[in-house]
């Protein structure tokens, strides 16, 4: 089942990337060949078998590890925001959410 | 062996000369930085300071003049850019090779990068918990490499920064996504430098450009610090011209660290030591006698290149003579991993990708309207043609009505990918085959042709997706000269077994000493 220009722009919105009219009909082309190969993927019959999110657990049980929840990072706000296109007194400026 | 210029030694060449007070690291940086601005034109290099790497040396000899220098303290080495680096110790950008990540001034270094260098993950303070805390192997930080965007690439065509050239044949590319550090380790700018494999963008680079290196098990190097393209399968590892070289290395970036949650709970490894330890049985003429190196049938397709073919087999009589039998096994879902693997890298890559929005750091595009045109702007600006690709497949397999039967499915099948690992090691203690099915292509040769690409990958894939250790060693010469890798991939933790068997070919052959001309 091949992508439509219209599933292409779906999911370009879901994506949140802004696709020129030629970069859609390319991407449209590129991800319908890619998914030609995706295909042989359904032939395979793999009932009762678990999903491998993290490799080490194909061979060991893997838990989640949590800590403590204290604080353990010093604050270091002006060399992060040092890198943001827009601050103002300490705050990440965007642009107006609520008119 | 005095007479052997700076630049053309290894790492453990230039341990050795330090220790003896042969040069100072003052001296040895000094050489390499004059090394990397007189091959600018390979287009390996993003970013140096020599005014922060000098210091670095500084303090490396200073501390080796205290009496505490560790073996590595005072050799230089380089970052892939995909590496945090803290911007007031090294003076350097982040750029992940992306136009999204332009001038980022990391905050603090990744673990592997405070590992290797000065020990400080981050800038001032840490508690006791801070598992980097530790002081660090005291190597100097030469430069930042470039690499394909955000790791996503197997020719470094894909960098924001211009592609690299292979330093064999400067009309073809170097691999990817390691592709700086594979050349620059290969034309000698670097004795050494740090690569990251996702889907083999450490050992594909490394067999391009005629050097040694190891993708670890999974979980081996913390990924803490890393720029995250694929988290369940990104690693880190050392490239350099040997694995002994390799190994010193690992042993130093490598173990457990807190701040990755997928880090493996394990105690610090010294891979040198593995590497030497002799195999029960053997002897110095046959050191490894009794390892059974398995090959699997589908990485000797019929359609496998006659030069590759031809090397990869010389490189196993070469294993033969030291005393390995070869056995031939099956990885029957071999052709599945291209698919498998890229619908789940993606779909991790577009969930990691959604941090740049435009907000914290990175690109933002001008004048936006709203949130939404903001976000779609920026993206739009930021990432390159081959990112976006990845980030529309991985949105769309994990989109409602499809994540069943892509992403759910593509996960199952990785299991069965894995299982099929264990079977073949329960017949051999390594697998060995080819890295890639050609040498390096010609630069623009595939750069319109993404699927092609894709399919290339397919020797590297499987270790990848099972999250198994993986190296790529020189094993000679192809078409047009360029250098052929041999694979080997070993069970879960057998980076020694691998490291082992790589450093008695190494012993016993050249391949690996080769020096591309005009280097």
């Amino acid at each position: 089942m091949a992508l439509t220009p219209d599933d292409v722009s779906r999911i370009a919105h879901l994506a949140r990337l802004q696709l020129s009219a030629p970069e859609q009909a390319k991407m449209l082309a590129q991800l319908n060949g890619f998914f030609s190969i995706v295909e042989q993927m359904g032939a395979v019959d793999t009932s009762g078998v678990e999903p491998l999110y993290t490799p080490l657990s194909a061979v060991q049980t893997v838990e989640l590890r949590l800590r403590e929840d204290v604080v353990t990072e010093s604050d270091q706000r002006e060399r992060n925001q040092v890198n943001a296109p827009a601050v103002e007194a300490g705050l990440f400026l965007v642009p107006r959410v609520i008119e | 062996m005095s007479a052997l210029p700076i630049e053309h030694r290894g790492v453990g060449e230039l341990a050795q000369g330090l220790a003896a007070g042969e040069f100072s690291s003052v001296e040895v940086t000094t050489a390499l930085l004059s090394q990397l601005q007189k091959h600018q034109h390979l287009g390996a290099v993003l970013a140096t300071n020599a005014e922060a790497s000098l210091a670095q040396a500084r303090a490396a000899d200073q501390r080796r003049a205290n009496g505490a220098a560790t073996v590595l303290t005072g050799v230089p080495l380089a970052h892939k850019d995909i590496f945090a680096t803290d911007f007031i110790t090294s003076g350097m950008a982040t750029t992940a090779g992306s136009k999204m990540l332009a001038g980022y001034r990391s905050p603090f270094d990744a673990t592997v990068v405070a590992r290797l260098g000065n020990g400080k993950s981050h800038g001032e303070s840490h508690g006791d918990e801070d598992s980097a805390a530790a002081p660090g192997a005291g190597m100097v930080t030469l430069a930042k490499l470039n690499c394909d965007e955000f790791a996503m690439g197997s020719a470094n065509e894909n960098s924001a920064f211009g592609a690299v050239k292979n330093p064999w044949d400067l009309a073809r590319v170097p691999g990817g996504s390691s592709g700086g550090s594979a050349a620059a380790v290969a034309a000698r700018l670097v004795p050494a430098a740090t690569g990251t494999d996702t889907g083999g963008s450490i050992r594909q680079p490394a067999s391009f450009c005629g050097v040694t290196g190891i993708k670890p098990t999974y979980g081996v190097c913390s990924r803490y610090g890393m720029v995250a393209f694929a988290s369940s399968l990104d690693q880190a590892g050392p490239m350099a011209r040997s694995a002994a070289d390799c190994a010193l290395l690992l042993s130093a970036m490598s173990g457990f660290d807190v701040r990755d949650a997928t880090s493996a709970e394990r105690p610090a490894q010294d891979f040198h030591a593995q590497m030497l330890t002799a195999r029960a049985g053997a002897n110095a003429a046959r050191p490894l006698l009794g390892l059974r190196v398995g090959l699997p049938k589908e990485f000797f397709p019929a359609a496998l290149t006659n030069d590759v073919h031809g090397a990869v087999h010389a490189a196993l009589a070469e294993l033969e003579k030291l005393g390995a039998s070869l056995v031939d096994v099956s990885l029957p879902r071999t052709e599945l991993c291209i698919p498998v693997y890229y619908i789940i890298a993606p779909a991790e890559a577009s969930s990691n990708l959604g941090r740049f929005d435009g907000v914290k750091f990175g690109h933002r595009t001008a004048a936006p309207v709203d949130l939404l045109d903001m976000y779609k702007r920026t993206r739009a600006e930021g990432f390159g043609p081959e990112v976006k690709r990845r980030i529309m497949i991985g949105t769309y397999v994990l989109s409602h009505g499809y994540y069943d039967a892509y992403y759910v499915q593509a996960q199952k099948l990785r299991r069965m990918i894995a299982d099929d690992f264990q079977a073949c090691f329960a017949h051999c203690d390594v697998i060995a085959g080819p890295v890639a099915p050609t040498v390096a292509w010609a630069l623009g040769e595939q750069a319109d042709d993404p699927l092609r690409a894709y399919l290339a990958d397919i020797f590297t894939l499987p270790a990848s997706l099972a999250g198994l250790p993986g190296m790529s060693v020189p094993a000679g010469f192809g078409n047009g000269g360029m250098p052929v890798g041999l694979q080997l991939i070993g069970n879960y933790f057998q980076e020694g077994t691998l490291l082992h068997t790589a450093h008695a070919l190494q012993l016993a052959s050249d391949w690996h000493l080769a020096v591309p001309k005009g280097f």
